[in-house]
């Protein structure tokens, strides 16, 4: 399902004196099976235009377009479930939404709010927990008898439980330890490739973005700053500090090992598996 | 929805009554609002409602918006309204509708008793509008000062009046963030009958207290952090000054006061 914003603005207390432009002028697109990453300083606009994406604000200009259907201001929007069931969002520390008394009942909330029968939302937990990395045993106790990393999976678990066919991801691994990080990263990676899910990430981390997002979006100040492949994005590192931004520390460290070598790498390296595999070949070469 | 209500919000602006001292400002409403009551007649109205204008004219604040304030009380002003034209049986008789009859002084009273409210909503939002919060309970703590030789804990009644004004707007973020986490799973709080509407609000109360009950636990472990322990040996980061505007309002109001005895019938 295809996502597309087109010259979308929103203004929070709009009417009031509080009054504050909070996007303008966002257009881009979410294609479908796309990994898109939204990268940008803090109070950029990303969570703003994230809430866009399944209706739970309105532009009051421009119109967002996600699969056939079209939201735009002015109209009046009913039935939003189906919208709701196809694009999960998980938000930023999603451990606050837990309310059930088993974890299990909490990750079934989901899915039986868009009629899913008792049984086979229970089926749906038991995956769900199970992509997340915990386990089973899990599902009978309290979300509140457990850790902060593992009301976190419970949480994500209970949006992937929806199978939604987009799943937009708000700072998913803030604080989370490095190891829960790369495993949940890799578990939504899979998740975008295997299953022809379409992944939204929102995040902080240069490295998240170079490693898993096919395109990346910058905000900067309410607007899209650029659009484009990860790998042109980040071979621009003046355009990116620019806007408070930075390249990743793999590119970083390559652009240091060129001003050594006195001459470019091949291409730019995502990722430090790329970066050793040009820098083996450049090894190669000499030889 | 809760971006509308005016109630408890602060709106910085550099003005003559954004200037004044809380205490004065506090006194003020308690004054006035005391005062209110004395007006009976169409003049002491109009009077009291050029006062109220004249100190909404001094604290910039744009008329506009203090009326869209007042809409969610609106109803509540409607409601006596209707009560004392429908129910006060005093001078002539203007209209009946079935078994209703309405009568002069009814109409009048209501009108009297809704401008009432008007002004006294008009007054207290000016305040909180013009004062940062915390000044307010400054104001108040500086007040109830002279209480503390009877042993009434002011300070950290102050205190925990500053504490619950500062959360307020955090609360609210916080059940605007927790409402759309739920909504993105599916919760709908907008429609269904009125059980399931109550039941659909579980989902929200829960998280909304567990994080306040963690919060209010962060919050004691870092005032103990830092060593507070109450008013004891305390002294004052904001100090509070009576000026001579402050000293003028207060006479402006005595004015005020004297003027609506005399013309009150």
């Amino acid at each position: 399902m295809d996502i597309k914003l087109r010259e979308i603005e929103y203004r929070y207390a709009a009417g009031t004196p509080f009054e504050r432009s909070a996007i303008a002028d966002v257009t881009f697109d979410i294609p479908s099976g796309q990994y898109v990453a939204i990268i940008g300083h803090t109070g950029s606009g990303k969570s703003t235009v994230l809430q866009h994406l399944n209706v739970l604000l309105k532009p009051l200009k421009g119109e967002v377009q996600i699969g056939n259907r079209t939201v735009s201001s002015g109209r009046k929007e009913k039935n939003l479930k189906d919208v709701r069931r196809r694009v999960g969002i998980v938000f930023q520390f999603p451990e606050h939404q837990l309310f059930e008394e088993t974890v299990e009942k909490d990750i079934c909330f989901g899915p039986m709010n868009f009629g899913v029968m008792e049984e086979d939302a229970k089926k749906r937990a038991r995956a769900a927990i199970q992509l997340v990395g915990l386990p089973e045993e899990v599902l009978g106790k309290s979300p509140f008898d457990l850790s902060g990393g593992q009301m976190r999976r419970v949480a994500i678990a209970g949006v992937l439980a929806m199978k939604p066919d987009v799943l937009v991801l708000d700072e998913p691994t803030a604080g989370l330890d490095p190891r829960g990080r790369q495993d949940m990263m890799d578990m939504f990676a899979k998740l975008q490739k295997e299953n022809g899910m379409t992944c939204v990430l929102v995040t902080h981390s240069m490295e998240d973005a170079a490693r898993y997002a096919d395109t990346i979006v910058i905000m900067h100040k309410g607007r899209v700053f650029r659009t484009g492949a990860a790998r042109d994005i980040f071979s621009d590192a003046g355009s990116l500090t620019d806007v408070g931004l930075d390249v990743p520390e793999t590119v970083r460290f390559q652009r240091l090992f060129e001003q050594r070598l006195g001459r470019p790498l091949g291409k730019v390296c995502l990722t430090p598996e790329e970066l050793a595999a040009e820098v083996g070949r450049l090894r190669g070469e000499q030889s | 929805m809760m971006e509308k209500l005016i109630i408890g919000r602060y709106l910085p602006a550099d003005s003559v009554v954004h200037g004044m001292d809380p205490r004065a400002k506090l006194l003020f409403i308690f004054i006035f609002v005391l005062i209110i009551f004395l007006a009976n007649n169409p003049v002491t109205y109009t009077l009291l409602g050029a006062f109220t204008l004249f100190a909404v004219f001094l604290s910039k604040v744009k008329l506009r918006f203090l009326v869209n304030g007042l809409k969610p009380v609106l109803i509540l002003i409607l409601f006596t309204f209707l009560l004392h034209v429908f129910f006060t049986k005093e001078g002539d008789m203007i209209a009946r509708i079935g078994f209703l009859t309405i009568y002069e002084g009814g109409v009048i009273k209501g009108v009297f008793i809704s401008l009432r409210f008007f002004l006294l909503i008009f007054v207290t939002s000016l305040l909180t509008l013009t004062t940062p919060p915390i000044s307010v309970t400054d104001g108040i703590e500086s007040l109830f000062g002279p209480l503390r030789k009877i042993k009434v804990p002011v300070h950290e009644l102050a205190l925990m009046m500053s504490i619950s004004l500062r959360f307020i707007p955090t609360l609210l973020d916080e059940t605007d963030k927790i409402m759309k986490a739920q909504m993105a799973r599916g919760a709908d709080f907008s429609s269904g009958s009125i059980p399931d509407r109550v039941k659909a609000v579980i989902p929200l109360l829960i998280p909304l207290f567990v994080s306040a009950f963690k919060r209010a636990e962060e919050l004691a472990v870092a005032m103990e952090a830092r060593g507070y322990k109450g008013s004891e040996g305390r002294t004052k980061y904001r100090l509070l000054h009576w000026s001579l505007r402050d000293t003028m309002a207060m006479l402006l109001l005595g004015a005020l006061s004297a003027a609506l005895f005399m013309l009150r019938s």
